[in-house]
């Protein structure tokens, strides 16, 4: 089945060698790696939980083999210089993702059997269309947003829809609650996280809105212990954000969300202004948030206690993160292999917890391997948005970069116990549809950004002929 | 399945994740060895840049540096190499500057047999060597002031 997918691609290989230095053939060898570690991975699971293979493993790796070559040609038509190594570490932890939440549904599969209760259905099949979606999503913007300065014309367009799909949940009838969170939008049996749409039209709207602004907010009337004060009236954009952050905190009651956009635009605004009074301000303005959430809501002052106290909540609300700890301590350095360990015993291991799965399951060893994916990714990031030209671009690149950072370390800092947990999805690797398409579309923007940046600077070399 | 092949299989599955991870540090590697003639190219795909100078072998040319003498930029220094730079107010220029009297493409120098020559890239105000306003293709000697807008600069060595 993917052999016969690989075919198209070959004859675009051929075509491409136009173009010295874009290394479509180092992504298109990685990312045929990538897929055979995540159908190794695959397969494991079946032969760990049953002794046999996945009976639908066929199926199974050969539709997500033609999705990664499909994504494959697309990148080599319409980006065919951008960075070679974002999508293969993409497509290798969405493959693992996938993988993952095969086995936790095996898991369930058996539960049930000896229980002699209903089956469940599994999510993995789900999951799979859901990375079809993604990754047809993935190529249409790759297809129509053919300049990434178009979407500085859409900066307050951005503003508006992000915070309207924020907003989504809390409105009746579409909104619902899953979890003590208000985070989701039922619309029949579709159901969707806005807020996973609205961090990519955030960072586009910080990035445009930051772009003009950023002059003014780099102004410094006076210094002070060697930091340069901003002017009174520059505190309005930070201030503004500070409390739309602490709206989310109170009213949907996810501390993850909040967390993420008030650091993401921190983030942008030091990368703007190139002034650490802002880091600084935004620090103070989080810590008194912290304290100001620990005092007034519950669910937060909660979630502090069972991060500083485990044991003591080890069988009630804090037996998540208890079992997530038994987990990563039963996989060790090693790992028990797929399928030989217990992560079905922690709650909601699909989604938020998938990385104490896998830690459980792959040991410290594979741990560490997923965690430097996601560096490389972030890197790559940072590395489209320092070489490209345009302001804009290069504070998107580097916001999007940010946004995965922030997400990684908030999710994988709470399954770790490292700081208090806080929901957020895994990117790529947790079960959930909205997540999913939105990465795939995070991704296609910064391939669409590193396209661009890497043609003006090849450009400019008198030796590349580039195809216009 | 016995235990055995279980083991097998649970390290093979690290090892190949480690390999890719491996592979992916490998490739990352070509960007961070910048090579050292690379003129802008400090923090760009440098790599392929190499690979193609190497190829053609070119000669460097006499001077090393192009310097904003005056302008809201003066003081900026481009190290210069092989490649061809172009100067205006847009961003996708080499050397971006910001002057109100500049074009977006201004203006832009090429070396060429170890002298830099500089074009005019249809600019509005034109591109003045000291007083004369140039009209084609012309050598800019090392020091002489080069006016762009109400941008100077000079090559130095």
């Amino acid at each position: 089945m993917t052999t016969q997918a690989a075919l198209p691609a070959k004859a675009e290989v051929r075509a491409s060698r136009r173009v010295p230095g874009a290394r479509r053939n180092t992504e298109l060898i990685l990312l045929i790696l990538a897929w055979l570690v995540g159908a190794y991975a695959y397969a494991n699971v079946g032969l760990g939980t049953e002794g046999r293979l996945p009976e639908n493993l066929a199926l199974v790796i050969g539709l997500v083999g033609v999705l990664f070559i499909g994504a494959h040609v697309c990148v080599r038509i319409w980006a065919p210089i951008a960075d070679p190594l974002l999508l293969p570490v993409a497509a290798l932890l969405n493959f693992l993702g996938l993988s993952m939440i095969h086995r936790i549904d095996v898991a369930e599969k058996l539960r049930a059997l000896r229980n002699e209760g209903p089956l469940p259905s599994g999510d993995m099949p789900a999951q799979l269309i859901w990375t079809t979606l993604a990754l047809v999503l993935f190529a249409g913007v790759l297809v129509t947003v053919r300049d990434h300065r178009r979407l500085q014309r859409y900066t307050y367009t951005a503003m508006v829809a992000g915070v309207v799909l924020l907003l989504l949940p809390m409105l009746p009838v579409i909104g619902s609650t899953v979890n003590g969170a208000t985070l989701w939008v039922q619309l029949g049996p579709l159901s969707f996280q806005p807020s996973e749409l609205a961090k990519i039209l955030l960072t586009i709207f910080f990035a445009g809105y930051l772009v003009v602004k950023r002059d003014s907010l780099a102004l410094v009337r006076r210094k002070f212990l060697g930091l340069g004060i901003p002017r009174a009236r520059d505190l309005g954009p930070i201030l503004v954000a500070w409390l739309i952050a602490l709206g989310i905190l109170a009213v949907q009651k996810d501390l993850g969300t909040a967390l993420m956009f008030f650091g993401l635009f921190v983030s942008m605004l030091y990368l703007a202004t190139q002034r650490k009074t802002w880091l600084i301000i935004g620090s103070v303005m989080f810590l008194f948030a912290a304290v100001l959430g620990y005092l007034a809501f519950g669910h937060v002052r909660l979630r502090v206690q069972v991060w500083l106290d485990t044991w003591s909540y080890a069988n009630d609300q804090g037996y998540q993160i208890a079992q997530s700890l038994f987990g990563l301590a039963n996989g060790g350095i090693m790992g028990t292999g797929l399928g030989q360990g217990y992560p079905q015993f922690v709650p909601f291991a699909k989604t938020d917890f998938i990385a104490a799965a896998l830690g459980e399951e792959l040991g410290l060893v594979g741990f560490m391997a997923i965690l430097l994916l996601y560096g490389v990714i972030i890197e790559r990031a940072l590395r489209t948005a320092i070489i490209c030209r345009d302001p804009f671009g290069k504070l998107l690149a580097a916001g999007l970069g940010t946004v995965l950072a922030l997400q990684v370390f908030v999710v994988i800092g709470g399954v770790t116990r490292l700081i208090p947990l806080t929901g957020l999805t895994t990117p790529w690797l947790s079960y959930g549809g909205s997540a999913l398409v939105a990465n795939w579309i995070m991704l296609a923007l910064l391939l669409r950004i590193s396209d661009r940046a890497r043609r003006t600077n090849l450009e400019q070399s008198p030796q590349v002929v580039i195809k216009p | 399945m016995s235990a055995l092949a279980l083991t097998l299989l649970r390290l093979g599955l690290l090892a190949l994740l480690w390999f890719f991870v491996l592979l992916v540090a490998s490739a990352l590697r070509r960007d961070l060895i910048a090579p050292p003639e690379t003129p802008l190219a400090a923090g760009l795909p440098g790599a392929d840049r190499a690979r193609s100078t190497s190829r053609q072998r070119r000669t460097r040319a006499n001077a090393r540096v192009l310097v904003v003498r005056q302008g809201s930029l003066a003081g900026t220094k481009l190290p210069l190499g092989t490649s061809p730079v172009t100067i205006g107010r847009s961003p996708d220029c080499t050397l971006s500057i910001t002057d109100d009297y500049a074009s977006g493409q201004h203006a832009r120098l090429r070396p060429s047999e170890g002298r830099w020559i500089v074009e005019d890239l249809g600019s509005t105000n034109g591109t003045w060597i000291d007083r004369t306003r140039i009209t084609g293709p012309t050598v800019l000697e090392v020091g002489a002031p080069l006016r762009i807008g109400q941008t100077v600069l000079e090559l130095r060595k």
